[in-house]
């Protein structure tokens, strides 16, 4: 593997790039692969937070959103398919079983200011920040 | 050992650009044979039935989905652990599937493909008699 030398703005860039590096190489025992299910991108403004995740065949009622002050907890359990002992199974690429992530949000929220949509496998949910909570704008008045 | 589960990434594939612009990811799968039936199951989240193409051409089948974005309106990404794109993914078939009684069903983002192994192909035993 070639490094290149000009990492001149950050002196970190390179420790780094190698222990991704090496990650990799280490293959999904120790790298990604023992990554929390399921991934999760957050969104944000100043008025709402919303999390959304990739959950493909998991049936929606099987997937749990909790929500106590400022932590919003997905579980959930993934079903292996039914196919009995006669099954071969060639490849198995995905994994089964439950899984459970909890978020720490930026602003305690409550239960009636959340929503959930699951699409298509992809969970969304919005969490709308409370009216006191806001950052309020105060207005310069001049002299 | 816990119980809680963990999954492999999603893994960009080899050819990451398309012309639209986005990424193009190598869906999981799972493929489970019973019953003479070779079943797949890929992981597209984000793709809606009508946008899987499943083409056979020469053994080779290709399956590719092209995922809607989840973006909620307004808001700025902060954090993100995934990335959104299409998919694509081609398997070799072996010869004795019945190319006309494939079937596909899309379901919450999974992708359930039957290939049903041909009748003609059905192993049949043979008897070895003694000399």
């Amino acid at each position: 593997m070639l490094y290149p030398s000009t990492f001149a703005a950050d002196p970190f860039a390179l420790m780094r790039q190698m222990g991704r590096d090496l990650d990799s190489a280490l293959g999904p025992r120790l790298g990604a692969g023992t990554a929390a299910f399921p991934a999760i991108n957050v969104w944000q403004n100043d008025e709402a937070v919303a999390i959304t995740a990739e959950l493909p065949g998991i049936a929606p009622s099987d997937i749990d959103i909790t929500i106590k002050d400022n932590v919003l907890t997905l579980s959930g359990e993934r079903r292996a398919p039914d196919l009995g002992d006669t099954a071969i199974w060639h490849r198995r690429d995905r994994a089964y079983g439950r899984f459970s992530r909890a978020i720490r949000l930026p602003f305690p929220a409550r239960d009636d200011q959340v929503e959930a949509r699951f699409i298509n496998g992809v969970l969304r949910v919005v969490v709308a920040r409370p009216e006191e909570d806001k950052p309020r704008r105060i207005e310069i008045k001049a002299a | 050992m816990t119980t809680e589960m963990t999954a492999p990434d999603k893994r960009p594939a080899d050819a990451p650009e398309t012309a639209r612009g986005g990424r193009i990811y190598r869906p999981l799968a799972d493929i489970v044979e019973r019953d003479g039936t070779v079943t797949l199951l890929l992981e597209m989240p984000g793709v809606a039935a009508p946008d899987v193409e499943i083409a056979l051409e020469n053994r080779v089948l290709t399956i590719s989905g092209h995922a809607g974005t989840a973006r909620p309106g307004r808001l700025q990404l902060v954090h993100a652990e995934y990335g959104e794109g299409d998919y694509e993914r081609a398997f070799t078939l072996s010869e004795d599937i019945d190319p006309d009684r494939i079937a596909a069903e899309m379901k919450d983002g999974l992708l359930r493909v039957t290939l049903p192994r041909a009748e003609a192909a059905q192993p049949k035993k043979i008897a070895v008699r003694s000399a």
